[in-house]
């Protein structure tokens, strides 16, 4: 087991509530493909009610771990169970979980209503709770104009409201949604993203989110499980893991960063011309950075606890309201500052930083 | 795009070969449905409507037209039983042996028609493999002779014949069908069953349709496996156009039969494409 389930465990606490009933738990599942290892040792949960996102880069298993959750895929090793169910070794069509796939997975023969009615058609629901459920849901998602239209006829924002409510006219106990936003164009992804977020308040239903943008995940996540090469970086609330990533991975994928290489000798971190006090055993460190916790020094703010350094700005970029400057600092290192709009051309600069911004993080994730 | 000149010069050869080799001999056809054959053997190529009269007025050609649809009907329903599984399963199930499989399907359309149509007569003959083996085991005490020079002969043979073109659309189709469908049923809570009825059929409909032509436009047209296995009673109307055409020396009259054949066929090839159309959702 890893120690992340911990991590989750106190954000609960921390944030004083009683700790939210787990509804689906992830434990220790493995996935190979031949020789080809592609999940190792995954133990997650997800509570009720809950929006959690798995992020991670292409080819980091993100899919594989949903498609083992909906059935579509049998985990080489670990189990899934939702309560007292042990979900893996249940087919797909008897999981109370529902997916809206990457491309909609319309069924191209049916029109928009007969594609949301399918799943309560298969359960053989009396007709009349059907039609009142199905123009239930397609009010739901704002699509009841559309109801009579083939899939091909309607718009890929369209589409995809379609399969968001012929998943939850069956009312599962979870959702499950693979990149659904990635097909649609900026504008539209960022409408959805806080339609969707709304919509999972509304129903009350724990959602599984997979995608690889992280400004995505930021935006709607109660939690972002972070997925890399096949394993749990780091499961955190998008504050926690912005704020106090746990690795340098953790860091540099979610946000921009400085990734800081020093050297611990009897309290004081050494790293480049920087140094400031730590608590920390001697040996080598790494800290991350980011570029808004590093500041243009103003000579009247010398005050305690604050590393400066002095150096030449190297690049200027801008960004409308910030600013990303790169500044060389002498040894080598260059630091990545983000600064409100300065109005000029800089040139020399002094920087200073707050020694509890640099975080401590690890190489890799640790693992007990 | 491209020039005129480059147009013209790939569409004419297509062109002319289609002129020259289809629309000019079914028009020749189409005149000669409508001359007669005088009393010395000759051609009077004056109109007449006396060769389709004919053809409605003695039995044997409208009989025998109408039996040739019946046994190409039943070619096509057992095509389709069995080439509809086959694809099935390979589509779906075959996992890694799928090109295998689908090789083996192949394969027998290499080995030439008289072949495949003599390998049946040594099986269903009254000293052939079948009736031999059916006396050894003691379940008949004589050969049956139903089997060969019969309309079963030729309805086995040409769905053996067939099946491989029913098959081949069926199985293009089921390839097409985009595998998350399949897994949003299941989702859904559809079982495999309903899965199949719900999903895959209505979506594999345009390959049924085109593999149901094949079957029935191939065997309604078929004289070989009749003249071989067929008998008597299995002879089918492209037996008697042959004849026409030969010994009979009835030019016109084989006409008119082929005519209303082509007419048959196409109405049939229209109304089959309106029905792929229709069932076609990409």
């Amino acid at each position: 087991m890893s120690s992340i389930t911990t991590a989750a465990n106190t954000d609960a606490k921390s944030s004083g509530q009683t700790a939210p009933l787990t509804l689906l738990s992830i434990r220790n599942v493995a996935k190979q493909f031949g020789k080809n290892i592609v999940l190792r040792d995954i133990s997650l949960d997800v509570a009720q009610g809950e929006f959690l996102t798995i992020l991670g880069e292409s080819g980091s298993g993100k899919t594989t771990l949903l498609r083992i959750i909906a059935g579509f895929e049998t985990a080489s090793a670990g189990e899934v169970w939702m309560g007292e169910e042990r979900l893996d070794l249940q087919p797909p069509y008897r999981r109370r979980v529902n997916t809206v796939f990457q491309h909609y997975a319309l069924f191209p023969h049916l029109t928009v209503e007969q594609n949301v009615a399918y799943g309560l058609r298969v359960a053989n629901r009396p007709e009349a709770e059907i039609a009142s459920r199905v123009s239930e849901a397609l009010e739901k998602v704002k699509m009841s104009v559309h109801a009579k239209s083939k899939p091909s006829k309607i718009s890929g924002g369209q589409q995809q409201r379609i399969a968001l409510a012929r998943a939850l006219v069956n009312r599962p106990r979870l959702l499950l949604l693979d990149e659904p936003l990635s097909a649609l164009d900026a504008n539209l992804r960022r409408q959805m993203q806080v339609e969707l977020k709304s919509l999972q308040r509304e129903v009350g239903i724990s959602f599984i989110f997979v995608t690889h943008d992280q400004e995505e995940a930021m935006v709607m996540s109660d939690r972002i499980a972070l997925l890399r090469s096949g394993e749990l970086e780091q499961v955190a609330t998008p504050r926690e893991i912005y704020g106090r990533p746990a690795t340098a991975y953790a860091a540099q994928f979610i946000g921009h960063t400085n990734l800081l290489k020093g050297e611990v000798r009897g309290g004081t971190v050494r790293c480049g011309s920087l140094s400031w006090p730590v608590s920390l055993p001697d040996g080598p460190a790494l800290f991350s950075l980011r570029p808004e916790n590093i500041h243009l020094a103003s000579e009247k703010s010398a005050t305690g606890g604050h590393v400066r350094v002095r150096g030449k700005v190297r690049h200027q970029a801008f960004h409308g309201a910030t600013e990303l400057i790169r500044v060389e600092c002498g040894d080598g290192m260059a630091l990545v500052v983000r600064t409100a709009g300065s109005g000029g051309a800089l040139h020399d600069v002094e920087l200073e930083f707050s020694a509890r911004d640099a975080v401590l993080v690890r190489e890799s994730p640790e693992r007990i | 795009m491209f020039s005129r000149a480059y147009k013209a010069a790939v569409t004419l050869p297509p062109l002319l070969w289609v002129t020259a080799f289809l629309l000019i001999p079914y028009l020749l056809m189409f005149c000669y449905s409508f001359w007669s054959v005088s009393a010395s053997q000759t051609i009077v190529h004056s109109w007449t409507l006396a060769n389709y009269g004919q053809l409605l007025r003695v039995s044997v050609y409208w009989q025998t037209l109408l039996r040739s649809m019946w046994i190409a009907a039943r070619v096509t329903i057992f095509s389709l039983l069995l080439g509809y599984p086959l694809a099935y399963f390979l589509s779906f199930y075959a996992g890694k042996k799928k090109d295998l499989f689908y090789q083996l399907v192949i394969i027998p359309l290499w080995v030439s028609y008289l072949v495949r149509a003599y390998a049946w007569k040594t099986i269903l003959g009254s000293d052939g493999v079948l009736n031999t083996l059916l006396q050894y085991v003691h379940l008949t005490k004589h050969p049956l002779e139903f089997l060969l020079y019969s309309p079963f002969a030729v309805v086995l043979t040409l769905t053996h014949i067939y099946t491989p073109f029913a098959f081949l659309p069926i199985y293009a189709a089921l390839e097409h069908i985009p595998r998350n469908l399949v897994e949003a049923s299941h989702d859904l809570g559809a079982t495999p069953g309903q899965t199949f009825w719900k999903v895959i059929l209505p979506l594999s409909i345009p390959g049924v349709v085109a593999g149901a032509t094949f079957a029935f436009v191939l065997s309604l047209g078929d004289f070989l496996a009749p003249l071989l296995l067929g008998g008597p009673s299995g002879i089918m109307i492209s037996n008697i156009v042959v004849s026409l055409f030969g010994a009979a020396y009835n030019w016109p009259l084989g006409a008119a039969i082929s005519f209303c054949m082509l007419l048959l066929v196409v109405t049939l090839l229209v109304f089959s494409e309106r029905l792929e159309k229709k069932w076609s959702f990409s």
